[in-house]
């Protein structure tokens, strides 16, 4: 077999040197894997799901097995993901994998990404692949909302009448641009459709490309490595991918799917069942997206209820929290390792990663982002949190809206004099000292602990 | 060699599991145990794998030398970068180069256009709530309402006769005792019997403000919590939302029903950049 693909193709010598490939050891390396690893598990699980989905928002009479819903006018669309998730053997629980898998998918992408920033992973040379992971993290956010919107039950319903709302909210383009991309003024009929074409087609078309694209250029520029005996600018040192590595990632990939069907099938997520068809006259209270558009629901939250008028022209309210503040902080983002090379001047190519402590001031940046990012997800559950410790939701934003400037600088500057220390002191918080611990003996000698 | 305990367990449990779903599918499913027998399933393949990657394979270290991306290949002639065979020639064509330049863009931009289909240019839809003079109030049911249906403090939604459901039209009808009204002026004839009708799109991005704290005489939006005081004519008084909902004016037809007498006092919904401009 080997022999015939090989008299015919001529591969062996590139995939042998492909086999060969040296990754270095450390868990963080993972990171970037399980984010691969969740989206072919998303593939996987969402081609089955797209076997009985129906994009289309024509109503219909629900006659199904679940009673409370028996007789109600739905669209086509919810009705037949309460098809699938009642009435087609092992559909409910590979909706619920593929939920919970996009879940950490988007999460798994932004910790790898946190794993890159912190060790200065993104230095030259890697800057190319840097743009393209936040491309990806665009596009993975792209598919979890365009994702959770396709069953069209009351809670997502909402969800897209506040993306509509905030793309209205755009100075002189937004009721075009909100009419052209809804296909009319909300709730067009069209929108169900579309999210489905985006959510199968388009959104995965390009985050496939990119992620091959990703993974060639770390095939060609080889990967970075901590700092360590043998290790220098000029080499890499590591296992090569076959066999150990490449049992190690088929066991991360098993692993990980294991977890996602444990979850999927013992923890209940999105019952659309309970949320109830999308009705445009509805609300329901509390509403919660998932967890990776919760700090944008609590920017718009927190905002004041300003109106500006420039010259005649409206601003409104939605827009600075909604379009002009996430879209600076992913420009940021995406130019962090231009201006890190602008403020250090260290423009040279980095093998070597940083250790957080190494650069107090990136460390404490990505800290106070980190922490921004998080008192926003707070705000984007205010509601739920007034309720559950019973708190008026006015005292909570208006904490909310204090904590988002104070908390992040307070962490960033704590941070930084962590980092600073730790660099002056050489130990590791978590890690033993090095060397090895001595006992003096009663006779004047000295032993090991 | 002898054969790992370990691995050996986690194969024949990931089998078995698999073997269980088989059966399970059969048997008519059930969420719950098809997760965890997939759970096992998997998770005993990546488990075994895993013990027999890092226990059971003494692959050494190696070092493999790097080349820098920023260095030139050691022993090569030419230069990667230096021009291509051809480039001073073609950069010579400068008039032809800009025409290329500009048949592509032009192209390109012919190409987008149909973009354009893609919706309708929205016109003064969004200044339009689809109320008219004269239109009965009706609630969900589709039957006509009297001041009376309305208890003091009592909520209802409403929409223009024929049009339930129609979400530009969605409006909370609200009762309160007329004697505490403080509405704005001129609008001292639009409320009958303490019957106010607001329009039930929040503001700020445009939920469905559906809940009424009636002591206070507040609507809040579940979504952003933007709170709005009913007597005042519906101005925000506190959350994101920064303007009124807009008021329906009301009047009482012969039968006794309430009707409205025209459009909403302001634009329904959440604002855009020329929302003050008025049709």
């Amino acid at each position: 077999m080997i022999k015939w693909v090989e008299s015919r193709l001529r591969v062996g010598g590139w995939a042998r040197k492909g086999l060969n490939k040296i990754f270095p050891d450390h868990w963080s390396f993972l990171l970037g894997e399980i984010s691969l690893f969740t989206f072919i598990i998303l593939v996987a699980t969402g081609i089955f799901l797209t076997l009985f989905y129906r994009p289309d928002a024509t109503p219909v009479i629900y006659d199904g097995p679940y009673l409370p819903l028996k007789g109600q006018e739905v669209s086509a669309a919810y009705e037949s993901v309460m098809r699938l998730s009642f009435e087609v053997r092992a559909g409910l629980v590979m909706r619920q994998i593929h939920h919970w898998t996009a879940i950490v998918f988007v999460a798994a992408v932004v910790v790898h990404m946190l794993r890159v920033f912190f060790t200065g992973a993104f230095r030259r040379p890697r800057e190319p692949n840097w743009l393209i992971g936040v491309g990806l993290l665009i596009f993975a956010i792209g598919m979890g909302f365009t994702g959770y919107s396709l069953p069209d039950d009351l809670l997502s319903g909402n969800g897209l009448r506040i993306a509509y709302s905030v793309m209205l909210s755009i100075p002189f383009a937004g009721p075009y641009l909100a009419s052209l991309i809804f296909g009319g003024e909300f709730p067009a009929e069209a929108i169900i459709s579309r999210l489905f074409v985006m959510h199968i087609m388009l959104l995965p078309a390009l985050i496939i490309g990119l992620i091959s694209v990703h993974l060639a250029i770390l095939v060609r520029q080889k990967h970075a490595q901590f700092r360590g005996p043998g290790r220098s600018e000029r080499n890499v040192v590591g296992k090569p991918l076959w066999p150990s590595q490449t049992f190690k990632s088929l066991a991360l990939l098993f692993l990980t799917a294991s977890i996602m069907a444990f979850m999927g099938g013992l923890l209940q997520i999105n019952p659309v069942w309970n949320y109830g068809p999308f009705k445009p006259y509805i609300t329901s209270a509390p509403s919660q997206p998932d967890w990776y558009v919760g700090w944008l629901d609590g920017g718009l939250r927190l905002f004041p209820g300003w109106d500006l008028n420039v010259f005649g022209i409206t601003i409104a309210a939605p827009f600075i929290p909604g379009v002009l503040v996430p879209g600076l902080l992913f420009t940021v983002l995406a130019l962090w390792p231009f201006i890190e090379a602008r403020m250090t001047g260290d423009r040279a190519e980095h093998q070597l990663l940083d250790h957080p402590r190494d650069m107090p001031l990136r460390t404490a940046i990505g800290v106070a982002g980190i922490v921004f990012f998080t008192v926003l997800t707070l705000e984007g559950g205010g509601d739920v949190l007034s309720i559950t410790f019973n708190i008026p939701v006015e005292a909570i934003t208006n904490f909310f809206r204090a904590a988002l400037f104070v908390i992040p600088a307070a962490a960033g500057m704590l941070t930084y004099r962590i980092c600073t220390n730790l660099r002056g002191t050489e130990f590791h918080p978590f890690r033993r000292a090095p060397g090895v611990r001595l006992r003096r003996t009663p006779d004047g000698g000295f032993e090991e602990v | 060699m002898k054969t790992p305990g370990s691995i050996t367990a986690s194969f024949v449990v990931s089998m078995a599991a698999s073997v269980g779903l088989v059966a399970l599918y059969v048997l008519g499913g059930g969420p719950q145990l098809e997760g965890v027998l997939l759970g096992f399933a998997l998770g005993g393949l990546g488990l075994g794998l895993a013990i027999w990657a890092t226990s059971y394979m003494n692959v050494p270290e190696e070092v493999e030398e790097r080349q820098l991306m920023s260095e030139p290949k050691p022993g090569a002639e030419e230069d990667d970068t230096s021009p291509l065979p051809g480039m001073e020639d073609l950069s010579r064509r400068k008039v032809l180069l800009r025409l290329l330049a500009g048949a592509g863009g032009t192209l390109a931009g012919a190409l987008a256009i149909p973009a354009f289909s893609l919706g309708p240019n929205p016109g003064d839809d969004l200044f339009r709530s689809g109320w008219a003079a004269g239109d009965r109030l009706v609630n969900l049911e589709g039957r006509p309402v009297r001041p009376a249906d309305i208890p003091v403090e009592g909520i209802e939604t409403v929409f223009p006769e024929d049009k339930v459901g129609l979400s530009d039209a969605q409006t909370v009808l609200i009762r309160v005792d007329p004697d505490i009204l403080r509405l704005p002026e001129g609008r001292g004839d639009w409320a009958h019997e303490g019957c106010l009708a607001y329009s039930k799109i929040c503001t700020h991005v445009g939920c469905s403000v559906g809940l009424y704290r009636s002591a206070a005489q507040q609507l809040l939006c579940p979504c952003h919590q933007s709170t709005f005081d009913v007597l005042t004519g519906a101005t925000p008084i506190f959350g994101p939302a920064a303007r009124p909902l807009p008021q329906l004016p009301l009047d009482i037809d012969d039968e006794g029903y309430l009707i409205a007498t025209g459009e909403f006092s302001a634009p329904v919904g959440p604002a855009f950049w020329n929302v003050d401009r008025g049709s």
